[in-house]
């Protein structure tokens, strides 16, 4: 068909543990804006990256404008006509927005033929730039801005934009789309990134639903409301299973009221005005898709960021939001965070080294400040076996442990403290089917016996298996609480995609 | 095709084993190039390195002047590594140096006619709390406005240097000393007692083999030295823990400065017996090449600071007997340091020639 410029056919990708993307098969038309739509770890990124030549696929073919398209890097796929904005820029802070542009250019051209085309550029596509303005001094959106006149110098048939509006306010955004339509006026055509429905349907022509690595529909947008495209992007979750409720007390044992925080960072989002409260024996789960507030959050929760603007958290009738995280694990609060490299357990240690880091004022682990070997190994053999933590042994390094036996070896850690309330963000992330099921359990046991227990997770499957009460964050707000018995999957797709109705 | 450069591939899994002899390979690269060196000056490679490596430590007194020059190496080294561990870079052990050498002997000066039993001791404190004092300076800049530690501790050795140079110039200038910029001699009390008749090695060879078991009991047995650890390793872990990096830092700074202020002291009360412009000969520089080839293992910073004293000696005997400058000492410690990054970075990661199309 003439008005198709790239056909992707059957492109299947695969890395360890997981197939990114499965026989994936669609056709992007000329001159369009398309969006690709989904979950994190839906496939999109993957995706993209093997279009611009950051990835080979394991099968498949691409065809752009009728003709086989291989790339083996994005220097390539530019030369192609494949330009692509990421989300996270790749500019030199030091350097001036005329410098950063000269870089990025991969053929020769001379200096006043640049200065032209970028005055070109600048007034066709509503893209004001001040070419001696150092990177530093620009907001996210002129960075953004910088990015795309540097793709657009070297004249891209498709433009692919990843997240573009994550990073922007919303007059930034307003004015991204005054330039996407320009450039779609001239005949280009867009490939869009995004989990937000809104976009989708405002600016984009058509849309590919990806899901677990595969595509779930292409269609045009104009048949297409948030509600089904939520629907579509998270496909039908297991709601039938029975929550238990019976063991949950009426005692509010940990109350988060009106925490606000600003960050003036474009990467981080500031937090809203956050309030919600968990009972005793409550597992409560904070949904969302990354990059919403979440990490923001947990450090607030931790204490390993107290600087709030605004705002309470009370546990067990104190006032903790202005303690350490030493002073909240002394009032018995557990907190496992996202990243288990580096954040909840050093690779570098052993096992038995890794028992000290959250576990080390308690617990007669010092004396004098000497550390007590024999007590901690003990306890390190407990966490081992208890949990099931497939190692050589106590000395063994965490960089060793697979993803899931570190992952359970850290919260066993967590739980074997007893803690009268456990945070935790994503539990069950990029670890295997065997591990995630057997923390899942050890959570709801837990809290059968009367721990609260917080849960961040993308991962909604699982907040609908383990929790009692579930609330979205989107864009720095936390919605109301629901029962997860009897919330609607549809209800929570809307809210993921910042649809309040 | 081949590409010409090639790329930089990391390496899932280093290896323990390389791990403990990358010192080893590179000293023997540097041995390699260093005969390169003395060929192409036109000496016979065997017997330039005699000479710069055999010969300084065929006699007792040699052996014992080896141990003069390792004393500070390894006392500032271990320091070093308290900051290392942390990965705070600390590149101004030279000026800590300088100021403990400038407290300590300073109350050596006061207490020139004095001779007690106290006036040693007293001293050394003094020279540990000057250069502890020094080593704070970046540590409050580093916490307090953000501050690069190894821009400001740099910079700090020159103050402190100026600092020394101002005072045997001017006010603790030695009045019978004929306007040469020293200053009195420290009395008897106040010099390091000497291990042996006749030869230099002092007392400060002990106090340093004592911090650095010290160190060792510190680094591998204590909640302290666990923290050093962890916050060196990985930052947000130390924070997930609760760790006050802040503290860690001064505390860090701290005992750096104090090590490397009770080694200027021992050199001003020991080898020279009074302050003037050239105490040390970069001990402080120096020991940082110390302290990585002895990869911040006190064991290990013990063989290291022996290796590099001995480019100190060779540098010596190579000026006397073959007419070299004693720069050429400088070129060995530089040749070592380049060897160890370079293979440092040959375990962690692998070339690789990626193919063109």
């Amino acid at each position: 068909m003439s008005d198709t410029i790239l056909n992707i056919e059957n492109i299947t990708k695969s890395f360890p543990r997981v197939i990114a993307n499965k026989k994936v098969t669609f056709d992007i038309k000329k001159n369009a804006v398309h969006a690709i739509l989904g979950e994190n770890g839906a496939g999109k990124s993957t995706l993209v990256k093997i279009l611009y030549g950051l990835l080979e696929p394991d099968e498949g073919n691409i065809k752009l404008n009728n003709k086989d398209f291989k790339v083996n890097s994005p220097a390539e796929a530019r030369k192609q006509g494949i330009g692509m904005v990421f989300q996270h820029f790749s500019l030199f802070d030091s350097l001036s927005v005329k410098e950063n542009l000269i870089l990025g250019i991969d053929e020769k051209m001379s200096y006043s033929d640049l200065e032209n085309k970028l005055e070109n550029i600048s007034s066709r596509y509503n893209l004001p730039l001040d070419l001696d303005a150092p990177i530093t001094a620009l907001s996210a959106g002129e960075k953004q801005r910088v990015e795309i006149v540097r793709i657009l110098l070297q004249d891209p048939q498709i433009l692919i934009m990843d997240e573009p509006t994550s990073v922007l306010t919303p007059q930034e955004v307003e004015s991204l789309f005054v330039t996407l339509n320009a450039l779609v006026k001239e005949g280009r055509t867009i490939l869009y990134i995004t989990h937000k429905l809104e976009e989708v349907i405002s600016i984009c022509d058509t849309v590919t639903i990806m899901r677990s690595g595969e595509i779930i529909d292409t269609s045009s947008t104009s048949n297409q409301t948030a509600k089904t495209l939520a629907t579509k992007m998270l496909g039908q979750k297991l709601d039938d299973l029975k929550t238990n409720y019976g063991h949950i007390k009426d005692e509010v044992n940990f109350e988060v009221k009106n925490i606000s925080c600003d960050f003036n960072d474009p990467f981080l989002t500031d937090l809203k005005n956050i309030s919600f409260q968990v009972r005793v024996g409550e597992i409560y789960g904070i949904a969302g898709v990354a990059g919403n507030g979440q990490s923001e959050l947990m450090d607030i929760l931790t204490g390993e960021n107290i600087n709030i603007k605004s705002g309470s958290i009370t546990f067990d009738n104190k006032k903790i939001e202005k303690y350490g995280p030493q002073k909240r694990r002394n009032l018995s609060i557990s907190f496992v965070p996202e990243n288990r490299l580096g954040h909840s357990a050093v690779p570098e240690l052993s096992l038995s080294d890794n028992i000290l880091l959250s576990q080390f004022p308690k617990n007669n682990f010092i004396k004098n400040g000497i550390i007590l070997k024999n007590n901690v190994d003990d306890f390190a053999n407990n966490v081992i076996n208890e949990f099931k933590v497939i190692t050589p042994g106590n000395d063994a390094k965490a960089s060793s442990l697979s993803g899931g036996n570190l992952q359970k070896y850290v919260i066993g850690r967590e739980i074997s403290s007893k803690p009268k309330i456990l945070i935790i963000s994503h539990p069950t992330w990029g670890i295997d089917a065997g591990a995630e099921h057997s923390i899942r359990e050890s959570l709801i046991e837990l809290s059968q016996n009367g721990t609260s227990i917080i849960v961040i997770s993308q991962d909604l499957d699982e907040l609908i298996e383990i929790t009692h009460k579930i609330s979205v964050i989107y864009d720095g707000n936390l919605s109301k609480p629901f029962k997860t018995s009897e919330v609607g999957i549809e209800k929570l797709g809307l809210l993921m995609g910042g649809k309040n109705e | 095709m081949n590409s010409l450069f090639p790329s930089i591939v990391s390496r899932s899994q280093s290896s323990g084993l390389m791990n403990f002899f990358v010192p080893i390979i590179s000293i023997v690269l540097t041995l390699i190039t260093g005969s390169i060196i003395f060929v192409l000056l036109g000496f016979d490679p065997v017997y330039a390195l005699y000479t710069f490596f055999i010969s300084p430590i065929s006699s007792t007194y040699g052996i014992s002047e080896l141990f003069v020059k390792a004393t500070p190496l390894a006392l500032i080294a271990i320091g070093l590594s308290y900051c290392f561990k942390n990965n705070i870079y600390n590149i101004g052990a030279e000026g800590q140096l300088t100021m403990g050498a400038i407290f300590g002997g300073g109350i050596g000066i006061l207490f020139h006619d004095t001779n007690a039993f106290w006036l040693l001791p007293l001293m050394i404190f003094g020279g540990a709390i000057g250069g502890a004092l020094w080593g704070l300076i970046p540590a409050i800049l580093k916490t307090k406005f953000n501050t690069n530690e190894i821009l400001t501790s740099l910079m700090l050795v020159y103050i402190a240097l100026y600092i020394l140079d101002y005072l045997v110039v001017g006010p603790w200038k030695d009045p019978f000393g004929y306007s040469f910029p020293k200053s009195r001699p420290f009395s008897e009390s106040g010099r390091m007692p000497l291990l042996f008749d006749g030869l230099r090695v002092h007392f400060g060879l002990i106090i340093t083999l004592f911090l650095i078991f010290v160190s060792w009991f510190i680094f591998s047995k204590t909640i302290f030295g666990f923290q050093l650890k962890v916050s060196g390793y990985s930052p947000k872990a130390a924070r997930y823990a609760g760790f006050n990096q802040t503290t860690l830092v001064f505390f860090a700074f701290a005992i750096c400065g104090a090590f490397a202020g009770i080694a200027g002291l021992a050199e001003v009360s020991g080898p020279i017996g009074l302050l003037y412009r050239d105490i040390s000969p970069n001990y402080g520089f120096t020991a940082i090449i110390v302290a990585f080839l002895g990869r911040l293992h006190p064991i290990g910073i013990i063989f290291a600071s022996l290796v590099i004293a001995l480019t100190y000696l060779g540098a010596e005997d190579a000026q006397l007997f073959l007419q070299i400058p004693s720069a050429v000492g400088f070129i060995f410690q530089g040749l070592v340091l380049f060897y160890l990054l370079g293979a440092e970075l040959l375990i962690n990661y692998k070339l690789t020639y990626k193919k063109l199309l």
